[in-house]
């Protein structure tokens, strides 16, 4: 079989259509299915976008600040607080950094203690706030000049928490795609059993086509173009109904956490669209190869 | 036009045609007869190409079909018109669908050839039948409907398998009347039957040249028939 005529297949030839008979039931399962993947296949796409997003947020934010802990006693408590705010004022890649002050650490304590909590009679440490420069700076070497100088300061760069959290995100976005290309390899397959039984149940339709001078071609874009509509029109279905219940999804906030994050953001929301083509075009390369093999068995 | 040259026909390991030569010329008139089982319709597949020769040669109008591609081939058999015993048709389309069939592969849109689908439609007798469904017809209205889809894009060539085997006799004389009416309008006729009455019958109409196959070779036909 030689190349498509794509120009013929896009635009369609209404009496081509008409040769291939309508299958009923079977093009009805064909339609579902392909709804059916398109609209886990947005999803998919929305968990590895949402993941991706997760796992630059923390891999750049978190990345970039630290704390520093001064578990003291309440006497010596601010002059180890002074002395550590010195160090890090002399230490190269630190941009910033500052104590928390009573209100602060109060209202990161509230979610647990509630808002009347009294500091003072709690052995709580004074925290203070480190924000890095790009470059970072030496966790180790810090440790160092702390132990000696400030007893009763714990440096907490994050990295024990980060790591995992981003290694995480980052799998689980890999997941998502791969779930989007087992879906698409899914609709491939789902489509050329589709195409396989068309072909077979209409070996008597090629023969008669044959016979009154129908190239493979010919014959085989009306398969092609039947099965990459179904397809196309499935998914599209599938994935606006998708879009519908993504969008209704409760918003990212700060305190919810991951999963009111899971929906699409700006430009985003155009990259679902994507699935149908890509329905449609796996569609037809599968209904392709199933008609080339059916039409040299057949012949 | 078309051309066996020493063509052999094998399936299944066993024999079916051997060593047959046979040349269509253009405006000629055939018969080929012979015992169910002889060999008749493969002989009719060779000559438009649905079967490739196990060895010899096989022409369509000039091309040899064991070098031409599938596509090729059938692109010349648009130039051929064959009437199938059983009719073959689409039956999900109507009779004139049917009948306009090759207009459509052939990409000519049957809109413009309206005038030459009603012309012929009543040529063949079919005019009041064009909406129906071919599974409603009868079988001589089949086969009418068979030779009017086959010469539909006004071939060279008809080549019709038995196409009277499931009529009666009155039908198979209008349908043999049709045939020789395409032959004396130029086209070549080759008709494979095994009814020796539509050959006797066609004598009177036609000068028909009638070849039997006999024991895997076709033969020219004794003064018997």
């Amino acid at each position: 079989m030689r190349r498509i005529d794509l120009k013929r297949l896009l635009l369609g030839d209404k009496n081509a259509d008409r040769v291939v008979p309508p299958s009923g039931f079977t093009a009805q399962l064909t339609l579902f299915a392909a709804a059916a993947m398109a609209f886990l296949a947005v999803f998919a796409m929305a968990l590895s976008l949402a993941s991706g997003r997760l796992a630059a947020r923390w891999g750049d934010e978190l990345a970039r600040s630290s704390t520093i802990r001064i578990v003291a006693p309440l006497d010596q408590r601010s002059a180890q607080t002074e002395a550590a705010l010195q160090i890090l004022e002399t230490t190269a890649g630190v941009a910033y950094a500052r104590a928390l002050d009573a209100a602060e650490q109060q209202a990161l304590l509230a979610p647990w203690f509630g808002a009347d909590l009294d500091l003072q009679a709690l052995p709580v440490p004074q925290l203070i706030e480190v924000i890095e420069e790009d470059i970072g700076f030496d966790a180790a070497g810090l440790r160092l000049r702390l132990a000696a100088e400030v007893p009763g300061a714990i440096l907490d760069d994050h990295s024990r928490w980060r790591a995992p959290l981003v290694a995480a995100a980052n799998r689980l976005r890999l997941l998502g795609w791969i779930s989007a290309v087992l879906l698409g390899a899914s609709v491939a397959a789902m489509v050329t059993l589709a195409a396989n039984a068309a072909l077979a149940a209409n070996a008597q339709v090629i023969a008669v086509l044959r016979l009154v001078g129908a190239t493979d071609r010919y014959i085989a874009q009306a398969f092609i173009r039947r099965f990459t509509l179904r397809a196309l029109g499935g998914a599209l279905v599938g994935t606006v109904l998708a879009m519908m219940a993504v969008s209704l999804l409760p918003e990212a906030s700060d305190t919810a956490g991951f999963l009111t994050g899971l929906g699409f953001q700006g430009w985003q929301w155009f990259l679902p669209f994507l699935i149908p083509l890509l329905c449609a075009l796996v569609a037809l390369v599968a209904t392709g190869a199933a008609a080339q093999r059916a039409l040299k068995r057949l012949a | 036009m078309i051309e066996l040259e020493n063509v052999a026909y094998s399936y299944g390991g066993g024999a079916l045609l051997s060593e047959i030569s046979l040349k269509l010329a253009p405006g000629s008139f055939h018969f080929l007869t012979g015992p169910s089982g002889a060999g008749k319709t493969t002989l009719l597949k060779l000559c438009y190409g649905a079967l490739l020769p196990t060895s010899g040669e096989v022409l369509l109008f000039g091309d040899s079909v064991s070098q031409l591609e599938r596509d090729d081939i059938a692109v010349l058999r648009r130039r051929m018109g064959v009437v199938h015993q059983d009719c073959r048709f689409l039956d999900h389309l109507s009779v004139s669908e049917n009948i306009a069939l090759p207009l459509n592969v052939s990409g000519r849109p049957a809109e413009a050839a309206r005038d030459d689908l009603t012309e012929l439609m009543a040529w063949v007798g079919l005019t009041h039948r064009a909406a129906a469904l071919p599974p409603e017809l009868s079988g001589g209205e089949r086969q009418r409907a068979a030779l009017a889809r086959a010469v539909i894009m006004s071939p060279d060539v008809v080549l019709a398998d038995e196409p009277t085997g499931n009529v009666d006799w009155e039908m198979s004389q209008r349908l043999l009347r049709l045939l020789v009416e395409l032959n004396k309008m130029g086209k070549t006729v080759l008709i494979a039957t095994h009814d020796l009455s539509l050959i006797r019958a066609a004598k009177s109409q036609v000068q028909a040249r009638v070849l039997r196959i006999a024991n895997r070779r076709v033969q020219l036909a004794g003064a018997d028939l």
